[in-house]
C-alpha cells in the first residue's frame, strides 16, 4: 500500500510575545511557543492514524496543518504527493483540497446557526460550483437521519445528531481524507458509540483515511491501525495498534496506559505519574520527557533522543531495547 | 451499616417552565456512610449534577426540591435558608466543582480564600488560621505550600488549581464532600493524582464523598458503591463491582456494552439505539422502555419501579440475570 499523506519534518513555532510596546518597556524577549517540533509519520491509504497525547501535545496543531488551516514553520506535508503550502499548480491544490476534509471537536460550534442543515452540508461542492441537487438529503440518510432533517436548523438537533451532519459535511466533496480533530469527545458515551460505528462503517463504504486525533486511550484503541505518541510537540513512539499496546517503549506511553482509569480497575491503587506537562515555551533540555521520566539517566538530559526502530516500533528513548 | 452521614430520601427536584412541570430530579433515594464514595453516574441531561446541587442546597430558582428529604448526620437540611444553610456549607459539607478556574475567586491569594473558610467556621485565630491553611495545601500535595500560599489561582496549572479547590473543600473539615466532575477538565495523568488524592483523603478523614461523574473508568477506580442515572432517576444502586460486571438493569448494561473497551476486539461497539428522551418530553411508563430490548407491556404502561422497591439494585420489570441469582 501507498502511503497518502506523509508528513516530514514538521515544525510549528508560534509567536506568543507580548506586544512590541511591552516588550520594550519591560526588556522581555520575545516568546516562541514550539507547538510542534520535527514531526514524521505517514499514513497508507485506507487506513486509520491516531494521534493521542494530553493537552499541549501539539496534536490538534498537526491536525490544523495537515488540512492547511495552519501553515508548518519547517518541513512538509504531502497529500497524494502534493505539498499544499508549497505548490504553485491552482488546480493541483484544487483538487487535493476537496480530498480532504475535517471534523472537529465540538459540534455545537462548528455549525453556523444560522444555516438551514441542507445549505450547510451543501456548502463544500457549493462553494466550488458543483452540482448539489439531492446531495444534502442523500448525505443525512447515509449518516443516520432523516432526508426530511434538510429544511432544520443546527439547534434542533442533539449532540450526536449534530456531529453526524458534520459527518455528512465532511463527506460532501467526496474526500478521500477526514481529519477528524476529537470527534467524540464532546458526546456521551452511547452516543459516542453511535458515531464511532458510524464512522468505520463510512470508512469501509467509500474507502476513507482518517487521521484520528483523541486523547481518550479506549477510542483510539478500538478505531486506529497505527498510532503515533505525542509529548510536547514531539513524537515519542509510533507503532501498529496491537504492537504499542501489548509492548508500550517509551516511558511516557507506558505512563499515560498506567495512568488511564481501567473499568475493571476496581479498587486499583495508581501510583499516580509525577509532576505535569512542562511549559512548552520553555521545555527541558534533552528528552523533554526527563524531569517526569521514572528511568532517567544523566544523559537524558542533555542529548535529545532521535526515533529509531525497536522491535516493530519507532521509539524515542535513549533507553529502549 | 452504622448512620450513615448523608441520607436521601424520595427527593423530587421541579423545575415550573410554561409548558409545564420538569422533573430532572424525580424519586431519588440513596445513603454515604463515612469514609464511602458513592459514584453517581449518567449521561448528560440525567440528573446527576442536579442531585447534588440539591444536596447542598445550590439549586436555581425555579429549580425547587418539590418533595422528599435530605438527612445530613440525621438531621433534615433540605429547604434551609440563609444564615443556617451557610453555617452548614463548608463547615459540614463541601463542594468540589468540575472547573477549578470559576471556581476559584481571581481577586484573592488561595491563602486568603483558605483563610476565610477557615475563620468563618472554625473558632481559631487568624495566625492558627494560616497555619491551618498551609497545612490544607501540604496535605492536597503542592509543594512548597508556604510558598505559594501567596499565589493567586492564575499562577497555578490547572491540576494544582484542582488541588487548590480540594482543599478548600475540605479545610473546614467537613462530614461529607460533593465532588462534581472533578477530573473531567483535567489530564489524564493529572486525573490520576486527583482520584488517588480524593481516596487518600476518604480513607484517612472518614469524609463520605459523592462523585459525580460520566467517566465509568473513574468510578471504577475510585468508588465503593455506585448509582446510575437516567433521566432524573436511580436506575440502579450497588457495590461497583457487581454493578459494571454484573449489571442487572438493561440501561447500565448497555452503557457499559458502549464503551470502547468492553467491546474490545469486536469491530463494531455495541450502542443503544436512540438518545435519553428530553425532560420535557418523558414516555410513558419506564422513561428507558423506547430504548431498551426488553421491554414489555408493562414497562410501557407503568413507570420502572423504584430500587427499593423491588430488589434493592435495578428500578427495572424484568431486571438482567434475575433468575440465574436465585438459584445460585
Amino acid at each position: 500500500m501507498s502511503a497518502l499523506i506523509k508528513v516530514k519534518g514538521l515544525t510549528r513555532i508560534f509567536d506568543v510575545s507580548k506586544p512590541w510596546l511591552n516588550r520594550v518597556i519591560e526588556r522581555l524577549p520575545k516568546a516562541l511557543l514550539t507547538a510542534v517540533s520535527d514531526v514524521s509519520f505517514e499514513v497508507e491509504e485506507n487506513s486509520v492514524y491516531a494521534l493521542v497525547g494530553e493537552s499541549g501535545s501539539g496534536k490538534s496543531t498537526i491536525g490544523k496543518i495537515v488540512v492547511g488551516l495552519v501553515p508548518p514553520s519547517q518541513g512538509s506535508v504531502m497529500i497524494n504527493d502534493v505539498d499544499l503550502a508549497t505548490e504553485t499548480d491552482a488546480a493541483k491544490v484544487e483538487a487535493v483540497r476537496a480530498d480532504i476534509q475535517m471534523i472537529f471537536q465540538d459540534p455545537y460550534a462548528s455549525l453556523n446557526p444560522r444555516w438551514r442543515v441542507r445549505e450547510i452540508i451543501a456548502e463544500p461542492v457549493a462553494a466550488k460550483g458543483g452540482n448539489t441537487t439531492g446531495l444534502a438529503e442523500r448525505l443525512l440518510e447515509q449518516v443516520g437521519l432523516s432526508a426530511a432533517d434538510a429544511v432544520k436548523y443546527p439547534h434542533e438537533f442533539s449532540g450526536g445528531q449534530r456531529q453526524r451532519i458534520c459527518i455528512a459535511r465532511a463527506l460532501a466533496s467526496e474526500p478521500k481524507v477526514i481529519v477528524c480533530d476529537e470527534p467524540t469527545s464532546a458526546l456521551d458515551v452511547s452516543v459516542q458509540a453511535q458515531v464511532l460505528n458510524l464512522m468505520s462503517d463510512l470508512r469501509e463504504e467509500f474507502g476513507l483515511t482518517y487521521l484520528f486525533i483523541s486523547h481518550d486511550l479506549t477510542v483510539v484503541q478500538h478505531m486506529a491501525d497505527r498510532i503515533g505518541v505525542l509529548y510536547l510537540g514531539r513524537l515519542v513512539e509510533e507503532a501498529p495498534r496491537d504492537i504499542l499496546f501489548e509492548d508500550p517503549k517509551h516511558p511516557y506511553t507506558r505512563m499515560l496506559f498506567d495512568a488511564a482509569p481501567r473499568m475493571d480497575g476496581f479498587g486499583r491503587e495508581v501510583d499516580p505519574p509525577k509532576g505535569e506537562i512542562p511549559d512548552a515555551i520553555n521545555p527541558p533540555k534533552g528528552c523533554a520527557f526527563h524531569p517526569r521520566c521514572p528511568i532517567a539517566v544523566e544523559r537524558c538530559s542533555r542529548e535529545r533522543p532521535e526515533m529509531r526502530d525497536v522491535r516493530g516500533a519507532r521509539v524515542a528513548c535513549h533507553l529502549a531495547e | 451499616m452504622s448512620n450513615p452521614v448523608l441520607s436521601v430520601r424520595d427527593l423530587v427536584v421541579e423545575i415550573p417552565t410554561r409548558n409545564g412541570i420538569l422533573r430532572p430530579v424525580d424519586n431519588v433515594s440513596y445513603d454515604i456512610a463515612a469514609g464511602e464514595i458513592l459514584g453517581v453516574v449518567g449521561e448528560s441531561g440525567a440528573g446527576k449534577s442536579m442531585t447534588g446541587n440539591a444536596v447542598i442546597g445550590l439549586l436555581d430558582p425555579p429549580a425547587r426540591i418539590a418533595s422528599g428529604e435530605v438527612l445530613l448526620d440525621g438531621k433534615p437540611i433540605q429547604g434551609l435558608k440563609g444564615e443556617a444553610l451557610r453555617r452548614l456549607r463548608g463547615k459540614k459539607m463541601g463542594m468540589i466543582f468540575q472547573d477549578p478556574l470559576t471556581s476559584l475567586n481571581p481577586l484573592l491569594t488561595v491563602g486568603e480564600q483558605l483563610e476565610e473558610t477557615i475563620l468563618e467556621h472554625l473558632p481559631i485565630s487568624a495566625a492558627e488560621a494560616r497555619k491551618r491553611a498551609v497545612e490544607a495545601l501540604e496535605e492536597v500535595g503542592i509543594p512548597a505550600a508556604a510558598q505559594r500560599i501567596g499565589s493567586y489561582p492564575h499562577e497555578f496549572s490547572g491540576g494544582m488549581r484542582q488541588r487548590v479547590v480540594i482543599a478548600l473543600a475540605l479545610c473546614a473539615e467537613p462530614d461529607l464532600v460533593i465532588a462534581d466532575e472533578p477530573t473531567t477538565a483535567l489530564d489524564v495523568s493529572v486525573q490520576a493524582q486527583i482520584v488517588a488524592l480524593l481516596k487518600r483523603l476518604c480513607r484517612e478523614r472518614g469524609v463520605a464523598v459523592m462523585l459525580v461523574t460520566h467517566d465509568m473508568g473513574v468510578i471504577a477506580e475510585a468508588a465503593d458503591r455506585v448509582a446510575v442515572m437516567y433521566a432524573g432517576r436511580l436506575a440502579e444502586l450497588g457495590p461497583v463491582r457487581d454493578v459494571l460486571t454484573n449489571a442487572r438493569h438493561p440501561y447500565t448494561a448497555g452503557l457499559m456494552g458502549s464503551t470502547p473497551l468492553a467491546s474490545q476486539g469486536q469491530r463494531r461497539l455495541r450502542q443503544i439505539p436512540g438518545a435519553m428522551p428530553r425532560l420535557g418530553a418523558l414516555p410513558q411508563g419506564c422513561a428507558f422502555h423506547p430504548r431498551c430490548d426488553r421491554a414489555e407491556d408493562r414497562c410501557r404502561a407503568e413507570p420502572g419501579p423504584t430500587i427499593s422497591a423491588c430488589d434493592g439494585r435495578a428500578a427495572c420489570w424484568f431486571p438482567l440475570g434475575y433468575p440465574q441469582e436465585a438459584t445460585g
